[in-house]
C-alpha cells in the first residue's frame, strides 16, 4: 500500500502513450500544475496555518518569466534563479510579517498581501495592467527540451514536481519536518524546550512561496501570458477547494486533490453547464464525512505516509 | 551567593491590579530541591513563568549561573539549562511517547534544521531518548501515542522530555497535581532518583511530597515570600501554618 502514490505518479507519467488527445492532455497538466501549487501551499497546511495568499508567490513566478520573456531573456535557467530568488525574497518579507499571526488574522493578513500585488500587477500599465500581456517564447533550458511540444511540457512538469514531491516527503520525516510537527502539535511546550518557533514558521513558508513561485513559472511557459488574474484571490480560493479534497496530512493529497477537482469540474460541466450546482453539494460531503480531505478516506497505512517510529 | 545557580531580585509582575508577584527575591542553590509552596492564587505559577521567560517582568532581574537572563527569550533561556513541565500536561499528543522525547532531545541538540534524513531513523535521536524513557519508567510504552497514556504517564513523560534537554535546572509546576496516591508515590520515587543530579524547583501542593523531596522550602503568600528555609523551618513557622498549612495541611 505504502508504494500506491509512487504508483499513481508512474500512471501519470504513462498518460501521454495511451493515446490521450490533445484536450486530456492538457487538463492533466493542469492537475499536475495545481498539484505543485498545493504541494507548495500545504508545507503551511501542515502547520496548521491556512494561507489565502498563496496565489501571490505564483502569480510572482509567471511574471517573472513573462516579463523576462518579453525583455529577451529566455535562459531557462536564468528564469529558474530568478524566480527562486524572487519568490523566497517575498516570501521571506510576507513571512515575516504573517507567521506571527495564527488562525484567522493569518487568513487574513497572507490575503492582504496578495490583494497588494494583486493591484500592484493592475498598476503595471506598459505590461498590459488589467488585460494582462501575452509574450512569445518559453523558458530555454536545452536544445533537446521544446517546452512547445505538449508531451515534452507534460514530462518535464512532471519530472519536476516528482522531485519537489520526493523532496517534500523526505522533509517530513525529517528533523525540520518533525519540529513542524511539534509546533502545529503544541507550540507553548516546543518554545519551552527551546525552539525559537518565529524562524521555523518562517522557514518553512519561504520553502512554501518557492515552490509556489516555481509552480507560477511552470504555468507561465503553459500560457505564455501574464496577467493579475493569476494573482487574484480567488485563485488561492480554487486552491483552498482543493485543499477541501486533499487535506493536508500527506505528501500525495495535492495531487489527489489537484485531479479529483479538476475532473469532476471536466464531468459535470459535461452535463451541465450549472456544473458549479453539483459541486456544491459534492464539497459539504467531503466536508463532513472526510474532514482530512479524501486521503484520509483511503487505508491509512499506505497513501498517508504514517511512519511508525523504527528507532 | 557564588553557588545560587538560579537567583530572582525582586520580580515584580502586576496583571490588572493584582500584583501576581511582589518583589520576589529567590534563590536556588546548586544541586538543591527548592520547593516553593502557597496557597492558590500566590503567585508561584507567575513566578515559574518569569523564570523560563513565558512571562515578562515588570520589573526586577533574574540571574542564572551568575548570568544576566532578564531580557533573554524563552528558547534561549531553556539552551541554558532552563527546563519546564506545565502545571496541565503539556506534551505532543498525536505523537508516540518516544517521538516526543525524541523532539526534545533534537531541540537540546540544536540541530533541527536537517531536511533529508529520517529523523526517526536517527540513532543519535533514538538511542539518548529510549534511555530518558527507561530512566523515568516508560521504557515499555515508547510506542504508545501520548494521548493514549494514562495520567500519571503523562507527567512522567513531561519529565522525560524536561530531563532529554540535560537541564541544570528543572521548573517542575504541580507534576503530582490530578495523580492517584499510587501515581503520586511513583513521581516521587522519580523525583528522588533525580536528586542531587539535577537542580530542581518545585511548586506542589501536595505536602507529603515536598517535605519527602526538598532541602528547602519558600512560602509565598498573595505574590509575597513569606517565609524561606529547611523543611523544619518552615514546619516550626508560626505564620506559615496560619497564613497557608492550616491545621488539615499540617505535614506529619
Amino acid at each position: 500500500m505504502r508504494a500506491l502514490p509512487w504508483i499513481g505518479l508512474a500512471a501519470l507519467a504513462a498518460a501521454p502513450f495511451s493515446g490521450l488527445g490533445n484536450y486530456p492532455l492538457h487538463l492533466l497538466i493542469q492537475v499536475l500544475l495545481w498539484g505543485f501549487v498545493y504541494t507548495g501551499w500545504s508545507i503551511m497546511g501542515r502547520l496548521g496555518m491556512v494561507s489565502f495568499g498563496h496565489a501571490a508567490f505564483v502569480g510572482l513566478g509567471v511574471y517573472a518569466v513573462g516579463l523576462a520573456v518579453h525583455h529577451g531573456v529566455s535562459d531557462g535557467f536564468v528564469h529558474l534563479g530568478l524566480v527562486v530568488a524572487l519568490s523566497a525574497f517575498a516570501a521571506f518579507v510576507i513571512g515575516a510579517v504573517c507567521v506571527r499571526t495564527s488562525g484567522l488574522y493569518f487568513i487574513m493578513i497572507t490575503l492582504a498581501f496578495a490583494q497588494f500585488l494583486y493591484f500592484v500587477g493592475v498598476g503595471l500599465k506598459q505590461y498590459g495592467g488589467d488585460d494582462g500581456l501575452t509574450f512569445r517564447g518559453r523558458s530555454d533550458f536545452a536544445a533537446w527540451l521544446d517546452l512547445a511540444d505538449a508531451v515534452t511540457f507534460y514530462y518535464f512538469v512532471w519530472a519536476i514536481l516528482a522531485a519537489v514531491l520526493f523532496v517534500v516527503y523526505r522533509f517530513v520525516q525529517s528533523r525540520f519536518g518533525m519540529a513542524l510537527r511539534g509546533i502545529r502539535s503544541n507550540e507553548q511546550r516546543i518554545q519551552g524546550l527551546g525552539l525559537p518557533v518565529f524562524r521555523y514558521r518562517l522557514a518553512a513558508f519561504v520553502i512554501s512561496g518557492v515552490i509556489c513561485g516555481i509552480a507560477g513559472a511552470l504555468l507561465a511557459n503553459l500560457t505564455q501570458f501574464v496577467s493579475p488574474a493569476y494573482l487574484h484571490w480567488t485563485r488561492s480560493g480554487d486552491l483552498l477547494v482543493m485543499v477541501i479534497m486533499g487535506g493536508f496530512a500527506s505528501v500525495f493529497g495535492p495531487v489527489l486533490g489537484a485531479a479529483l477537482l479538476l475532473v469532476l469540474e471536466e464531468l459535470l460541466s459535461s452535463y451541465t453547464e450549472h456544473w458549479q450546482l453539483l459541486l456544491g453539494p459534492i464539497l459539504i460531503l467531503v466536508v463532513l464525512f472526510a474532514k482530512q480531505g479524501l486521503m484520509s478516506a483511503l487505508p491509512p497505512a499506505g497513501l498517508q505516509f504514517k511512519i511508525r517510529g523504527h528507532g | 551567593m557564588a553557588e545560587a545557580l538560579l537567583a530572582t531580585e525582586s520580580l515584580v509582575k502586576q496583571f490588572g491590579g493584582l500584583c501576581a508577584t511582589d518583589r520576589v527575591s529567590l534563590e536556588v542553590a546548586r544541586g538543591e530541591v527548592h520547593a516553593l509552596i502557597g496557597p492558590n492564587g500566590a503567585g508561584k505559577t507567575t513566578l515559574v513563568g518569569q523564570v523560563t521567560g513565558a512571562i515578562r517582568p515588570d520589573s526586577g532581574r533574574m540571574f542564572f549561573q551568575g548570568r544576566d537572563i532578564t531580557a533573554l527569550p524563552a528558547h534561549r533561556r531553556a539552551h541554558l539549562g532552563l527546563a519546564r513541565s506545565f502545571q496541565i500536561s503539556s506534551i505532543f499528543l498525536d505523537m508516540t511517547a518516544l517521538d516526543n522525547v525524541a523532539l526534545a532531545v533534537q531541540i537540546h541538540q540544536g540541530h533541527s534544521f536537517r531536511l533529508w534524513r529520517n529523523a526517526r531513523a536517527d540513532q543519535s535521536l533514538r538511542a539518548p531518548a529510549r534511555a530518558t524513557l527507561d530512566q523515568v519508567g516508560l521504557a515499555a510504552r515508547a510506542d504508545v501515542m501520548a494521548a493514549e497514556l494514562s495520567h500519571g504517564e503523562q507527567r512522567q513523560l513531561e519529565i522525560a522530555m524536561a530531563l532529554a534537554s540535560a537541564p541544570k535546572l528543572l521548573l517542575l509546576d504541580e507534576p503530582m497535581a490530578g495523580m492517584g496516591p499510587n501515581e503520586s508515590q511513583r513521581m516521587i520515587e522519580l523525583l528522588r532518583s533525580l536528586k542531587g543530579k539535577v537542580t530542581i524547583l518545585l511548586v506542589e501542593h501536595d505536602m507529603d511530597a515536598v517535605f519527602a523531596l526538598a532541602d528547602r522550602i519558600t512560602v509565598m503568600v498573595q505574590g509575597r515570600i513569606v517565609a524561606s528555609g529547611q523543611p523544619s523551618e518552615i514546619r516550626a513557622n508560626e505564620e506559615v501554618r496560619r497564613a497557608y498549612l492550616g491545621d488539615a495541611g499540617s505535614p506529619r
